[in-house]
């Protein structure tokens, strides 16, 4: 029996305030926007908490926005599932896009170690209190960030894959 | 990545100088890896070792990283499920599937009973063939390759039903938005019931070769075990997490194409150590099986095998040549100029592994704006530096295959 979101709301608004808001249900999953200077408060009180229980860590991946204002240009993700009553609920937060910095969980999930290099790796973001925020799975001399939307996938001087003739743009591919 | 040659300032090098082993004796580094034949895959780890002891083990990963999600993000939607394929080589027709079923979720499409029940077949069987590898592999790591010789004639088995069902092997780009791209021949039935008469059997005496052995209990019982609390903080899922003793799996929280229609159980075992993950392993093979059973008792009749949505699923060639309609639709696909709503959708499937999830983020155009695959062997993989600690050099060859790690799913 999975939670009601109007109690997850109610509970976490009693305790946060605004600091979380953007309440919505997407495709069966409940969504909520989490400030990024206390986001570790608001999962520890949501892993904690005896009825959200949100004690697994699924999933956390970087997003990128370029087209944002600057102070929302990136965003981190969390999926959370209390398996309990079986329940996922997504925290997003979004963070400067020229200092994207945010506060590690590392303290509260130690699966998020590796999740939180995957996203430095490929977003740099940073996220501070992390034991060992270094590059996972990309060469340790690269200099970029390969997942920014700026990051070009293929070398830009080739010739034989010139996406006009093929009726794309760059704004629809 | 990191290089493979240590550098002078490694923090193993300060502790091999400042360690004094009463004996004399001084603490060494082991490289094991990348391209070891003990280890199946491209794993690399920096051992501190102790004698044949495991003191401490540093893995660097992303020796086959592929950038997977980069290149989702440059591709339509089609052009997405060959790249699924390969991150859990082993069971590639579970992430084809999740790959379409998180598409259908997305586009609200309601594939026809018959197709989730063909779905449900092809997942059972990739989750054998992978179960299948992991298990035998295990065998051939302590000392016993009479049984992994034994049943990958079976796993090749499989892999003929694939062939009939789709024309691939390994890496199977099966299934279409909607449901399957063809029906299935007969041929295909026949195979699949060819190998439900043989296969138990075998199986029965894979696992009569390896439960009771004496040499395989003392190489596997208490040999990296790892505790529930500690198997759900490092995110475990799957046979992994059950043989801890947890009883999570997708199929029974969250049912998708039609798994809540059938009885299976869900195995568990209780230290988490190596031997309860073969167990837990093997069990799961019989449920497969079962739920292969009923999913083709209960097949409805008929051949329908897709959804009818012209506008995603492509159509037969022949019609290519002489509808209009046809045409068309085989034109927008293939150029991917196919209507997608703009939105967020979180699947999640029980893979081979765990709990595969595909994260996908549309803005309406032709390719996906973000697609983030939540790999399970990624996640958990972080846990094995302290599941080795303190363990032999040999044992954490046997951890490792028996975590069941595949090289692909981890690098993506």
């Amino acid at each position: 029996m999975a939670l009601d979101t109007l109690e997850i709301q109610n509970k976490l608004q009693e305790a946060f305030g605004q600091k979380v808001n953007h309440f919505r249900t997407e495709y069966g999953v409940f969504v909520l926007e989490a400030e990024a200077n206390s986001i570790v408060e608001i999962l520890q009180f949501m892993k904690e908490d005896k009825t959200l229980n949100f004690h697994f860590l699924t999933d956390l991946c970087g997003v990128h926005y370029p087209e944002n204002e600057n102070s929302e240009q990136f965003c981190v993700v969390y999926h959370l599932h209390n398996w309990f009553t079986n329940t996922r609920i997504r925290v997003k937060t979004f963070i400067s896009g020229t200092q994207p910095e945010l506060p590690s969980i590392t303290s509260l999930f130690e699966s998020a170690n590796w999740m939180e290099r995957e996203t430095y790796d490929f977003y740099g973001i940073i996220f501070t209190g992390h034991p060992n925020l270094v590059r996972i799975l990309n060469m340790d001399e690269m200099v970029s960030f390969p997942l920014r939307k700026e990051f070009p996938m293929e070398d830009s001087g080739r010739t034989d894959k010139d996406d006009r003739f093929f009726g794309r743009t760059i704004n629809n591919c | 990545m990191s290089n493979i040659v240590l550098p002078a300032e490694h923090r193993y090098n300060k502790i091999i100088q400042e360690r004094q082993n009463e004996d004399g004796s001084e603490l060494a580094i082991l490289n094991l890896g990348p391209t070891h034949p003990a280890t199946h895959g491209i794993f690399q780890n920096i051992l501190l070792m102790d004698g044949e002891r495991i003191v401490e083990a540093e893995p660097t990963i992303g020796y086959i990283h592929r950038a997977f999600e980069k290149i989702a993000e440059n591709r339509p939607f089609y052009q997405i499920t060959p790249l699924t394929d390969r991150m859990n080589y082993c069971s590639s027709p579970i992430n084809n599937m999740a790959w379409w079923m998180t598409l259908e979720k997305l586009l609200n499409i309601e594939v026809p009973k018959r197709a989730q029940y063909l779905r449900v077949i092809v997942m059972e069987l990739a989750r054998i063939s992978d179960h299948i590898i992991c298990n035998s592999i295990l065998g051939v790591d302590t000392g016993a390759y009479t049984g992994f010789l034994y049943v990958f004639q079976y796993r090749e088995k499989i892999y003929e039903i694939y062939e009939e069902i789709c024309g691939a092997r390994l890496t199977t780009n099966m299934g279409r938005i909607g449901g399957f791209e063809r029906d299935w021949s007969p041929k295909a039935f026949e195979k699949l019931d060819a190998f439900l008469e043989e296969f138990p059997a075998v199986w029965q005496e894979f696992e009569n070769l390896f439960t009771r052995n004496r040499i395989f209990i003392d190489r596997t019982v208490n040999v990296g075990a790892i505790t529930a609390e500690k198997a759900m903080a490092y995110g475990f899922t799957g046979p992994n997490l059950r043989a801890a003793g947890v009883d999570y799996d997708v199929r029974v929280a969250q049912p998708y194409s039609s798994y809540e229609d059938f009885e299976f159980d869900v195995p568990v075992g209780k230290s988490g150590d190596t031997y309860d993950r073969f167990c837990v392993r093997n069990a799961e093979v019989w449920e497969s099986l079962k739920i292969i059973r009923q999913a083709l008792e209960k097949m409805p009749a008929g051949n329908e095998f897709t959804a009818d949505v012209p506008a995603y699923h492509l159509p037969p060639k022949e019609d290519v040549y002489q509808d209009m309609e046809a045409l068309i639709y085989h034109f927008k696909i293939v150029m991917g100029e196919v209507p997608v709503p703009v939105a967020e959708v979180y699947h999640p499937v029980e893979g081979g592994n765990g709990e595969l999830g595909f994260y996908l983020i549309t803005d309406g155009s032709r390719t996906p704006y973000r697609l983030h695959f939540r790999r399970p062997c990624f996640i958990y993989y972080q846990a094995y530096p302290e599941m080795i600690k303190g363990s032999m050099l040999s044992d954490a060859i046997v951890i490792l295959s028996s975590l069941n790690v595949i090289a692909g799913e981890l690098d993506a």
